[in-house]
């Protein structure tokens, strides 16, 4: 993108997937920091634990991401003090818009997806744009390497548009090894067409006992 | 022109005299942060095109005997991405009162949000339900504030109150109309064509509902930014009730079902030699 002499964004690539199942979910994101053609670092974590079931991972700029992190947390922290108990994920899920959308007009340059359990401890993942509008699905990616990923998600996990009247069931097929399964190929090959992809890819899984957490490693070129 | 801030109010139960230098902030009278640069609409420009945010396309709603039948698609696009084919294009403000979303999705969600809590206010306060009326122009002198910066928010507010069916177009620019006929988005003109030319006041419900339901399926044919489900709503005295959500892929198969061609000579399989 052009670097204009006061322009205040830039765009950290990476990429990160969601997806959400019967009783768990799994949310992923890769560890590299690009600026331009450079890679500052292969080792940076985009994912960020907001509460005991619930995880955001984010791509796009990575000083913004860190801001954003930072507020939800202290946002979370009063929430704690005052309700004596930790956020649900739909909860965070509002306030993480809430929190988008009070800088609509300086936009957090930042890609969201926020993924747990809501409180039937059913898998779930929302999906944001930049500026706060969401809407709960059951997977999603963002970043530099959604195009490549996306279209094998559909294919894997469409399920009926929960809009459908007579409503039809829409339970994810997969179990929870076959959805990490899925998430590595996903990366992997999503890093073999993307520059901005690529060195580990940090996998978190949350169902009913905690939170899981895998790192692989992907090509470094 | 004084903003309404009321949508950055975070009711907390702020202990007063308990700001110290680590609450400032978070406790600071609320504003929008605003970008320190020389250039604001340049920089708005700049930004909402970098960030692309989602984009909702194809709505409609009208006015007959019966009551309101509000309708809408449910594709969201960033750019030319399709971020989503099951977005809630129609907002439930509350159990008598509809919202649709076309333009910026989040400018619509948050400020349909901020709007129900308004009316919610408004009933507590005055031990009555609020007017589509009284809803609508609350939105629009909302919008009209933040005139010129940027937001992108064409919508109906829907709904039956004491004075029967009422039906109201509030935009960002400012403009608030009242009708009886409205579609919205980058398909409303074809959604118009059909909705114009099957339109009659003396409809029952399920005609009025399939009129609304060609329309949108007409607008998601033609149009790109338009697709997914189409989800048809209706508007009554006791309140709002979802009628229908198909798929715009399958109506089109209801529609115009493929009929099966006449095969001239059947080809048989060869005998194995």
């Amino acid at each position: 993108m052009a670097i204009r002499g006061n322009w205040m964004y830039e765009n950290n690539g990476g990429t990160c997937v969601a997806i959400a199942g019967a009783d768990y979910c799994v949310i992923a994101a890769d560890t590299r920091l690009s600026v331009g053609y450079s890679i500052y670092t292969r080792d940076y974590s985009k994912i960020c634990k907001l509460a005991d079931k619930c995880v955001m991972a984010s791509s796009g700029f990575q000083g913004d991401l860190k801001a954003l992190q930072k507020n939800l947390a202290a946002k979370h922290l009063i929430y704690q003090h005052q309700h004596n108990k930790q956020m649900s994920c739909p909860a965070m899920a509002q306030l993480l818009s809430n929190t988008l959308y009070y800088k609509r007009f300086f936009p957090y340059y930042t890609f969201n997806i926020l993924g747990g359990l809501d409180s039937d401890g059913k898998g779930c993942v929302f999906t944001y744009d930049a500026v706060g509008s969401y809407e709960r699905v059951g997977y999603s990616a963002h970043g530099t390497g959604a195009g490549l990923i996306i279209p094998v998600l559909d294919n894997q996990l469409k399920s009926p548009s929960p809009l459908l009247l007579p409503a039809k069931d829409a339970v994810t097929p997969l179990s929870e090894m076959e959805a990490v399964d899925l998430v590595k190929d996903v990366f992997a090959s999503a890093t073999e067409r993307d520059i901005y992809t690529g060195d580990k890819v940090e996998i978190l899984v949350i169902n009913a006992s905690g939170i899981r957490q895998e790192l692989m490693e992907l090509r470094k070129d | 022109m004084k903003l309404d801030l009321s949508g950055l109010q975070s009711f907390p139960s702020i202990p007063g005299s308990a700001v110290d230098d680590l609450g400032e902030d978070l406790f600071a009278a609320p504003s929008f942060q605003l970008p320190a640069c020389s250039d604001f609409d340049g920089f708005q420009k700049d930004a909402i095109q970098m960030v692309k945010p989602a984009k909702g396309t194809t709505t409609l709603a009208f006015i007959f005997k019966e009551g309101v039948i509000v309708a809408a698609d449910s594709r969201a696009s960033m750019g030319g991405y399709i971020s989503s084919q099951s977005v809630k294009k129609i907002i439930e403000i509350n159990p008598y009162m509809l919202g649709t979303m076309a333009g910026g999705a989040a400018d619509c969600q948050f400020w349909h949000r901020n709007l129900g809590i308004k009316c919610r206010l408004h009933e507590l306060a005055n031990k009555r339900r609020i007017s589509v009326t009284g809803a609508s122009k609350l939105l629009a002198n909302i919008l009209y504030s933040y005139r010129g910066m940027g937001l992108s928010v064409g919508t109906m507010i829907a709904g039956w109150d004491e004075k029967g069916p009422g039906l109201y177009y509030v935009d960002s620019e400012g403009g608030r109309l009242k009708g009886t006929r409205f579609s919205v988005g980058s398909g409303s003109p074809y959604a118009y064509g059909v909705l114009d030319s099957g339109y009659r006041f003396d409809m029952t419900v399920e005609e009025a509902a399939e009129l609304a339901r060609r329309a949108i399926y007409h607008a998601t044919f033609r149009d790109g930014a338009s697709g997914g489900v189409a989800s048809v709503y209706h508007v009554g005295p006791d309140g709002w009730k979802k009628l229908s959500g198909d798929d715009v892929g399958e109506l089109h198969y209801k529609y115009y079902p493929v009929a099966p061609t006449p095969v001239e000579q059947e080809m048989t399989d060869a005998p194995a030699a």
